[in-house]
C-alpha cells in the first residue's frame, strides 16, 4: 500500500536531522496556524498563490531563493565545521550524513537558490523594463514557480523522511545507480530535478518568447536594456540546455527503476556518457546564472555611475558570444578522465576563449565608471566588490582551464574555490545588488542603507577569509568532500575557512537585520517617485511598487535608455508629458493552475520516490487533468476600467509633478 | 603592463603552498612539468589581471560623486579604439595561453610514456570500495593501500575500478587519472628522489572515500627490490576468490600485502569476466531506504 515507506524511514538514531526538520516542521506549522487564524488565508490565496501577475511571481520566487539560501548556507556551515574538526578525528557527522550535507548543499544552492533567485529578479523587472504589462505567459509562469516550489520541497522533505543522496550534487553514476546507492536518497535527487526542470524549461520559453515578441512600441533590440539582453541570452540556453539535463536524469531513473543500463556498469552502460551529458547541461548552467548576474551589474553601475553603460553593443556582442561559446567547453569538467591530448587541449582553449567575453565586460563596467559621477550606494558596493572578487574567480577559472594545472587541481579545494568565487563573488553579489536595487520598485520602500553596506562588507571579507585558505589547501593537494583526514598541512587552512564561514553568519545577520529595520522604518524609507535611484531604464518610469497593469499607456520608446530620454524632456520644459488618453486594461485573471498541477506534481514525486505506484499515477492523472481543465476554461479576463487606470496614474503624475517642482532650476538631476 | 605588480601576490601565496608536500613542491618529472605550466599560466594572467583590478577600484575612487576634482562625462559612452583594446588585450592572453594549453595537452598528456633510459616499472592499479590494490605483473605481487615504487624509475600505470568512479592522485608525482569499471586508463609517472609521497582518490566514491588514501613509498633500487623479495615470503595469495572477499565495501583498510596474484587477475577484472564490486550488502535499517554500509 505504502510501497517502500515505513516509520524505519524516519532517521530516529540521527539526532541532528531530527531536531533540525522537526525544528522547521514547527516553524511551518506556526506560520501556517497563524496565517489561518489571523484570516490571511483568503488574502495569500487570492493575492499571492494564485498570482499570475509577474511581480508577485518574482517575489515570491526570491523569497524561495533566499529561504533555500539560508538552508544551503546552514549545510555549509556544517561542512566546514566538521573539516575544522576532522582532523585525526571523526567529527560529529558520520560520513552517511556529511556526503548527504554536502550533495544537499549543491543541489539546494544552484537550482533552489541561485536560480530562483536570479529567475524571480528577471521575472520582476524583465516585463517592467520591456515597457509591457506581463510575460508571454502568465499562467504558466505560476506553474512554473510552483513546480521549481515542488522541487525544493521534495529536497527538504528528504531531510526526515528517509534520505537524500549522498552522491555528490551531480550524482555520477555508477555510484547514483541502483547496486551502490538503493537508498531513497538518489530519488529524492532524480524526482526533486526533473520536477523543478520542468518548471525551469517553461520559465525559459515564457522569457524566450515575451524578450522576442512583446516590447513597448519603439523598443527594438539595440534599445533593450542590457538586463533584457542577458536574460534573453540566460532563456535561451534554459531552452537550449535543461532538456539534456531531464532527458539525462530520466535515463538515470530508468536505469534505478525499470532496470536499464544507460550507465550502469554492466550490459554495455557507460558512466562516461551520463558525465558528458550531466556537463553539456551543467557548464551552460554557470552562464544561465551569470548572464542574468552581469545584466544586473551592467544596470546597477550605469544608473549609479550616472552614465549610460559604455560600449554597449559592444556588451550585447559580449553577451551573445558567451551565450552561444558556453555550450562548446564542458569537456574541460573531465580532462583527468583519459579523453586525449587532442581533445584536452581544444576545450581548454575554448574554455579561455569565454574569458574573451567576460574580459571585455568588465572593462566595459570600469570605463562605464570613468567619467562618471558615482554614488556608493548598497547596490553599487555589490558591484565594485564583483569585479574585484570575479576576475579573481575568472583568472583560476582560466588557470584550471589549462589541462596540466587541472591535471594537479581537478576536484580539489582550489576547484571548490574557484566555483565558490565566481557563483557566491557573480552570482551571489547581483541578487543581492539586485534585491537592494528593485526592492523599492517591488514594495514601495528602500532598503536601510547601513546594515546593507554592513553586510556587504562581512561577506566581501567573509568570503576572502572562507575561500582563500581553500584555494591554498587545494594548492597542497587536499582534494573535496573529505570527511575526516590526517593530512597535518591541510588542518590550519582548513580551520581559517571555518573561521571565515563565521564572518559570513554575521553577514547574514546583517542581511536579516536590514530586512526587519528597513520593514519597520518603511515610512521614511518610502519611495514616493518609482525612481528613487535616478534610474534609467523604463521600470523606473511607474509607481512603486506598480500596479497590476504596470504601465496606464504603453510607453513609447525613442531610443536607448528610453526612461532617462523621457525625464530629460521633462526636466528641460519643467512639465511632464500631457496626460495621455486612459483606456480600460485587460489583465490576466489569477489562477490556481500552478499551485494545484504542482500540488499533484509534488505527490507524485513522493509516490515514485517511495515506489507508492497507485498514488503516482493519480497523482500525474490529476495534474494532467488539471491542465486540460485549464485549457478547455472559458473565462472572462479582468478588465481594469479606464477611470481605475486614471486615478492610479494621477496619482503617480502628481508625485512626480512635485519632484519636478522640488528639483526646478537643478539643472541635471543629481 | 609589467609582472612587477604580479610579484608581491606571488612570492606571498607560492612559499605557504610550496613548503609541504603539495603540488607545488613536485618530486618527479610530470609534477614538475606541471606545476611549471601552472605558475607560467597564472604569471600571464597576473599580469592582466591585477592592472586591471588595481585600476577598477581606481576608477571607483576618483570618480565618487563627493570629488569635485574629477570631470563627470555623462555622454561618453563610447570609443572604438578603447573598444579594439578592450577586446585585444583579452584576446591577445588567449591567444598566448592557448599556446601553452595546446602544448602543455600534448606534452604531458598522462597517456604518454615518460622519456628515459630506464626501462619503466609497470602497476596495474584497482579502486575497490574503498581502498586501492596494485598489482605488480612482473614481480607476481600486490599490494593493498601502499604503493612501493623503485625511486628514478618511470612507472606506467595501468588503472581501472572494481566498481565506482575513482581517481588515482599522488600530488607530488604528478597528474591524476580516472578509474571506471570496464575500462582502462593509464599514466605514467616517476619519483626522482627516495621518499614518502601521499596519495589518494580524487573522486567522491562512497561513505567510505575519506580512507581512500595510501602512502607511496619510492626506494632506492635495491632496497625496492628486497621489498619485493619479502613480500613474496608468506601469506594468502590473492586468487580471484580472494579478490571477491576483496572487493565487498570496507573501510579504513591497513595497508597489506600479497605474495602471489592470480596473473590474469587485471584482465579479467577490466574485462568485466569477473563481475563489479557489490554495494552496500547489510547494516542498520532497510538497505533500500537509509542504508549504513557495515563498519
Amino acid at each position: 500500500m505504502l510501497g517502500k515507506l515505513t516509520w524505519d524511514a524516519i532517521p530516529w538514531d540521527q539526532p541532528i536531522p531530527l531536531v533540525a526538520g522537526s525544528v522547521v516542521a514547527l516553524v511551518i506549522l506556526a506560520v501556517v496556524a497563524w496565517i489561518v487564524l489571523a484570516g490571511h488565508l483568503p488574502y495569500l490565496w487570492r493575492e499571492w498563490i494564485t498570482s499570475v501577475d509577474h511581480k508577485r511571481i518574482g517575489v515570491m520566487y526570491v523569497l524561495l531563493g533566499l529561504v533555500m539560501l539560508l538552508r544551503g548556507f546552514i549545510d555549509a556551515v556544517m561542512m566546514r565545521s566538521q573539516q575544522a574538526l576532522a582532523f585525526h578525528a571523526a567529527g560529529y557527522l558520520p560520513p552517511e550524513h556529511y556526503d548527504q550535507i554536502f550533495s544537499a548543499h549543491g543541489t539546494i544552492m544552484i537550482f533552489f537558490a541561485a536560480m530562483p533567485l536570479m529567475i524571480g529578479l528577471m521575472n520582476l523587472v524583465v516585463p517592467l523594463q520591456l515597457g509591457v504589462r506581463d510575460v508571454a505567459f502568465p499562467t504558466l509562469n505560476s506553474t512554473s514557480f510552483w513546480l521549481t516550489a515542488t522541487g525544493a520541497l521534495l529536497v527538504n522533505i528528504s531531510l526526515v523522511v528517509g534520505e537524500f543522496a549522498r552522491t555528490g550534487w551531480l550524482a555520477y553514476p555508477p555510484l547514483s545507480e541502483l547496486p551502490y546507492s538503493p537508498g531513497v536518497g538518489v530519488d529524492y535527487y532524480v524526482w526533486a530535478l526533473l520536477i523543478s526542470g520542468v518548471g525551469t524549461l517553461m520559465t525559459g520559453i515564457n522569457f524566450v518568447t515575451t524578450i522576442l515578441k512583446i516590447r513597448a512600441p519603439g523598443m527594438s533590440y539595440m534599445r533593450m536594456s542590457m538586463f533584457c539582453w542577458t536574460a534573453l541570452a540566460s532563456n535561451l540556453l534554459i531552452v537550449a540546455a535543461f532538456p539534456i539535463l531531464t532527458a539525462t536524469l530520466l535515463m538515470l531513473t530508468l536505469d534505478r527503476y525499470l532496470g536499464f543500463h544507460f550507465f550502469t556498469n554492466e550490459a554495455g552502460g557507460n558512466m562516461m556518457m551520463f558525465i558528458n551529458l550531466i556537463w553539456a547541461w551543467g557548464h551552460p548552467e554557470v552562464y544561465i546564472l551569470v548572464l542574468p548576474a552581469f545584466g544586473i551589474y551592467s544596470e546597477v553601475i550605469s544608473t549609479f555611475s550616472s552614465k549610460p553603460l559604455f560600449g554597449y553593443r559592444s556588451m550585447v556582442v559580449a553577451t551573445m558570444f558567451i551565450c552561444l561559446v558556453s555550450f562548446m567547453v564542458w569537456l574541460h569538467h573531465f580532462f583527468t578522465m583519459g579523453a586525449g591530448a587532442d581533445v584536452n587541449a581544444f576545450f581548454g582553449i575554448s574554455t579561455s576563449i569565454i574569458a574573451v567575453g567576460t574580459g571585455v565586460k568588465v572593462y566595459n563596467w570600469m570605463f562605464t565608471m570613468y567619467g562618471g559621477r558615482i554614488r556608493f550606494a548598497t547596490p553599487m558596493l555589490w558591484s565594485v566588490g564583483f569585479i574585484v572578487t570575479f576576475v579573481l574567480g575568472g583568472m583560476t577559472g582560466v588557470l584550471l582551464a589549462v589541462p596540466p594545472a587541472d591535471f594537479q587541481l581537478h576536484n580539489s579545494l582550489f576547484l571548490v574555490a574557484h566555483f565558490h568565487n565566481v557563483i557566491i563573488g557573480g552570482v551571489l553579489f547581483a541578487g543581492f545588488a539586485g534585491l537592494t536595487y528593485w526592492f523599492p520598485k517591488a514594495f514601495g520602500f528602500r532598503l536601510a542603507e547601513s546594515w546593507g553596506k554592513a553586510a556587504f562588507w562581512l561577506s566581501l571579507l567573509g568570503f576572502y577569509v572562507t575561500f582563500v585558505p581553500l584555494y591554498v589547501a587545494g594548492l597542497l593537494g587536499m582534494t573535496r568532500r573529505l570527511q575526516h583526514y590526517e593530512v597535518a598541512a591541510w588542518r590550519p587552512w582548513v580551520v581559517v575557512a571555518g573561521i571565515g564561514i563565521v564572518v559570513m553568519v554575521g553577514a547574514l545577520a546583517c542581511q536579516v537585520i536590514q530586512l526587519i529595520v528597513s520593514i519597520r522604518r518603511r515610512g521614511e524609507l518610502r519611495d514616493v517617485t518609482g525612481d528613487p535611484w535616478d534610474g534609467r531604464s523604463l521600470e523606473w518610469a511607474t509607481a512603486s511598487p506598480p500596479p497590476a497593469f504596470n504601465f496606464a499607456v504603453l510607453p513609447e520608446v525613442h531610443g536607448e535608455e528610453p526612461y532617462w530620454g523621457i525625464k530629460r524632456r521633462a526636466i528641460a520644459t519643467q512639465q511632464l508629458a500631457a496626460e495621455p488618453r486612459y483606456a480600460a486594461i485587460e489583465i490576466p485573471r489569477n489562477s490556481p493552475t500552478g499551485f494545484i498541477t504542482a500540488f499533484f506534481s509534488t505527490i507524485t514525486g513522493f509516490a515514485f520516490i517511495w515506489h507508492i505506484w497507485w498514488l503516482a499515477a493519480a497523482g500525474l492523472i490529476a495534474a494532467y487533468a488539471v491542465f486540460v481543465w485549464f485549457a478547455w476554461r472559458d473565462v472572462e479576463e479582468l478588465v481594469v476600467p479606464a477611470e481605475d487606470v486614471a486615478r492610479l496614474d494621477r496619482a503617480r503624475r502628481q508625485a512626480r509633478e512635485a519632484w519636478l517642482a522640488a528639483h526646478a532650476g537643478a539643472g541635471e538631476p543629481a | 603592463m609589467s609582472l612587477l605588480p604580479a610579484i608581491p601576490i606571488v612570492l606571498l601565496v607560492l612559499p605557504l603552498a610550496a613548503c609541504a608536500g603539495g603540488v607545488l613542491d613536485p618530486q618527479g618529472p610530470i609534477a614538475d612539468a606541471n606545476a611549471k605550466i601552472l605558475l607560467n599560466a597564472l604569471e600571464i594572467m597576473l599580469a592582466i589581471v591585477v592592472p586591471t583590478i588595481l585600476a577598477a577600484l581606481i576608477f571607483a575612487w576618483w570618480f565618487r560623486a563627493s570629488n569635485t576634482r574629477a570631470t563627470y562625462m555623462p555622454d561618453w559612452v563610447y570609443s572604438g579604439r578603447i573598444e579594439i583594446i578592450v577586446w585585444a588585450i583579452p584576446l591577445l592572453v588567449i591567444l598566448f595561453l592557448g599556446g601553452v594549453i595546446w602544448i602543455g595537452a600534448h606534452q604531458l598528456d598522462p597517456f604518454r610514456p615518460i622519456e628515459s633510459q630506464t626501462k619503466p616499472m609497470q602497476v596495474q592499479v584497482v579502486s575497490l570500495d574503498w581502498k586501492w590494490l596494485f598489482l605488480y605483473p612482473d614481480q607476481g605481487i600486490a599490494a593493498v593501500n601502499e604503493l612501493v615504487i623503485p625511486a628514478a624509475t618511470p612507472v606506467h600505470f595501468s588503472l581501472t575500478s572494481a566498481s565506482v568512479m575513482n581517481m588515482f592522485f599522488v600530488p607530488q608525482l604528478g597528474s591524476m587519472i580516472a578509474t571506471m569499471n570496464g575500462m582502462v586508463t593509464q599514466l605514467h609517472l616517476q619519483a626522482d628522489q627516495p621518499g614518502e609521497f601521499y596519495g589518494q582518490s580524487a573522486q567522491f566514491s562512497g561513505d567510505g572515500f575519506s580512507d581512500m588514501n595510501f602512502t607511496v613509498r619510492a626506494l632506492p633500487q635495491d632496497a625496492f627490490e628486497a621489498w619485493v623479495a619479502g613480500t613474496r615470503g608468506s601469506g594468502p595469495a590473492l586468487d580471484r576468490a580472494a579478490y571477491l572477499a576483496l572487493a565487498r565495501q570496507s573501510r579504513n583498510v591497513r595497508p597489506f600485502t600479497y605474495p602471489a596474484v592470480d596473473p590474469g587477475l587485471f584482465q579479467a577484472i577490466a574485462s568485466q569476466e569477473l563481475p563489479p564490486g557489490p554495494g552496500p550488502q547489510a547494516g542498520a535499517g532497510d538497505v533500500t531506504v537509509r542504508p549504513v554500509p557495515e563498519r
